[in-house]
């Protein structure tokens, strides 16, 4: 497509639309800093008390450590069986297989507050509501698909011979995953980690039925703005829009090494 | 090796689901009927919210293909450093928590809120605008959070177009209006499509920007599904509804799948 010109008005749309997308979240981030009772914007003078109402209260630090278990305990859940059976749907002969992969994929795609109220049904009868183990295991069902979809993608660049070199020369199946698939799949695991970890430190609908007394930080946000708009929780989502940067540049990073490694 | 997934997928999820279909199936006096779904059939009022859910759905399905079509063109265009910008600009939302987006725009809109105090500054207005808590504010804010997921399929069917076939209709004499509409946009309609499709079938079950933004005025039927178990606790009526749109869901997606396949499109 070169020598077109791309017509002014196209660049203007976009502009406009990239405004449309960002520029809601970098108000809420100026208007965090307001010193005032009040968020203001432009804030009058410039403070970070709602930043320090968040890190002394202990409700919100409580939220916090108890989002951070569960997104912590999800990556490793997600990260490990969604590994397991990447390998298994991309390597292995198995019957249905296509059947077993739009199942891994699936959730993606069930709306949420299905999947929340059936969860939350099962879960009052098997005394799981309140329960970190609960919102565990529900948070790793909607972080699977990004750990599968991660994985698969980088498996099905890989080069077969690789592997079949290793077990021509003696490995096991065990060692050959762990001294050659591992190593060359490794930024794939990763970037399908933090997405996991995203989708489950972010997760509120779910967390909203289930979590019972033991608010998540999603959790007592949308509590914090349901029925009025708690400052702190601009201070928060100024916070969780850094954390989100930082996870997405790590992934980008990740992307890039995997294309190297892959020529 | 795919064991402990599909048992955790059984009991976590597939239980779950089946779980609905029986208490959308059981009446207050346990017997087994489609006494829930004719109940829906029946009322005016889950009806017309069926038909709110729909059309809220459709309207910011068009929103978000006319916003992101001219994004995803000039992403084809435009150099390496421009693109790595707007793709943070458009990545960044995607993974940023509904949750903080929707606050973002409730803190936009109320009656008090940013847009209203700037444009009374300006003298455009003298009332405050009633943006939020009406369908204007839920479109507004359900077509932002979910935009990024119209612009990635455009923007990846664009760059898939030849560019021989530009350069062939170039030398054949078609003007660039002729060759975006000849060759582009045909060429760009199944990303198009994969774009409505994503964006529908998550608007259809879109929960947290219509309950803040829309309130008790906008009532869509994820939010009436909420209702029914938590104040009402009308499990067969909430699982019923869930199942209409789990149904609804699912027929869309496979439906297109078969049609055009959703991975060919899909990034």
């Amino acid at each position: 497509m070169t020598g077109e010109r791309t017509h002014p008005l196209l660049w203007a749309a976009t502009g406009i639309v990239l405004a449309y997308l960002a520029l809601p979240s970098l108000v809420v981030v100026i208007m965090s800093l307001s010193g005032g009772r009040f968020l203001e914007f432009p804030p009058s003078t410039v403070s970070m008390r709602w930043y320090q109402v968040y890190w002394s209260s202990t409700s919100w630090m409580h939220a916090t450590a108890r989002s951070l278990e569960i997104a912590v305990a999800v990556t490793v859940l997600a990260t490990s069986l969604g590994t397991l059976a990447s390998i298994a749907l991309v390597r292995l002969i198995l019957p249905g297989k296509s059947v077993l992969r739009a199942l891994v994929v699936s959730p993606i795609m069930v709306p949420t507050i299905v999947l929340s109220i059936g969860i939350y049904s099962v879960y009052a009868r098997w005394r799981l509501i309140g329960t970190a183990t609960g919102l565990v295991l529900a948070h790793t069902v909607l972080a699977l698909p990004f750990v599968v979809l991660n994985v698969t993608a980088v498996l099905y660049k890989l080069d077969r011979s690789l592997e079949r070199a290793a077990r021509s020369l003696g490995a096991g199946p065990f060692r050959t995953f762990t001294r050659v698939m591992l190593p060359l799949l490794w930024p794939g695991i990763a970037s399908g980690a933090i997405f996991a970890f995203l989708t489950s430190f972010d997760e509120i609908v779910i967390a909203m039925f289930v979590s019972g007394s033991n608010p998540t930080l999603p959790k007592l946000m949308f509590d914090g703005i349901r029925y009025e708009l708690n400052p702190v929780v601009a201070a928060v989502s100024s916070q969780l829009i850094v954390v989100t940067a930082l996870a997405l540049l790590g992934s980008a990073w990740l992307r890039r090494r995997t294309d190297r490694t892959s020529g | 090796m795919v064991g402990p997934a599909l048992v955790l997928l059984v009991a976590i999820y597939l239980y779950p689901l089946a779980r609905l279909v029986v208490l959308s199936l059981t009446g207050a006096d346990g017997g087994l009927g489609f006494d829930a779904y004719r109940r829906f059939l029946e009322s005016s009022v889950y009806l017309g919210v069926l038909l709110r859910t729909f059309r809220i759905s459709l309207i910011v399905t068009v929103v978000c293909l006319v916003a992101a079509y001219p994004v995803g063109y000039v992403l084809t265009r435009v150099g390496a450093v421009p693109l790595r910008i707007i793709m943070v600009l458009v990545l960044l939302p995607l993974w940023t928590s509904i949750l903080v987006r929707t606050y973002a725009w409730m803190v936009l809109l109320q009656a008090n809120g940013v847009l209203n105090n700037v444009l009374r500054r300006l003298h455009v207005i003298d009332e405050p605008l009633r943006l939020m808590y009406n369908e204007t504010g839920v479109v507004i804010g359900m077509a932002q959070v979910l935009l990024p997921f119209a612009i990635l399929p455009i923007y990846a069917s664009l760059r898939n177009i030849d560019p021989r076939l530009l350069a062939a209709a170039r030398v054949m004499g078609a003007g660039s209006w002729r060759r975006f509409r000849s060759v582009t946009l045909p060429l760009s309609l199944p990303g198009v499509a994969a774009a409505g499709l994503l964006v529908f079938v998550q608007a259809l079950g879109f929960f947290i920007t219509p309950a803040l933004l829309g309130g008790s005025r906008v009532i869509t039927l994820a939010m009436v599904i909420e209702t029914q178990v938590v104040d009402l606790l009308d499990w067969s009526l909430a699982s019923a509804l869930a199942m209409v749109l789990l149904v609804v869901t699912v027929v869309l997606v496979i439906g297109f799948d078969r049609l055009l396949g959703l991975d060919k499109v899909w990034v």
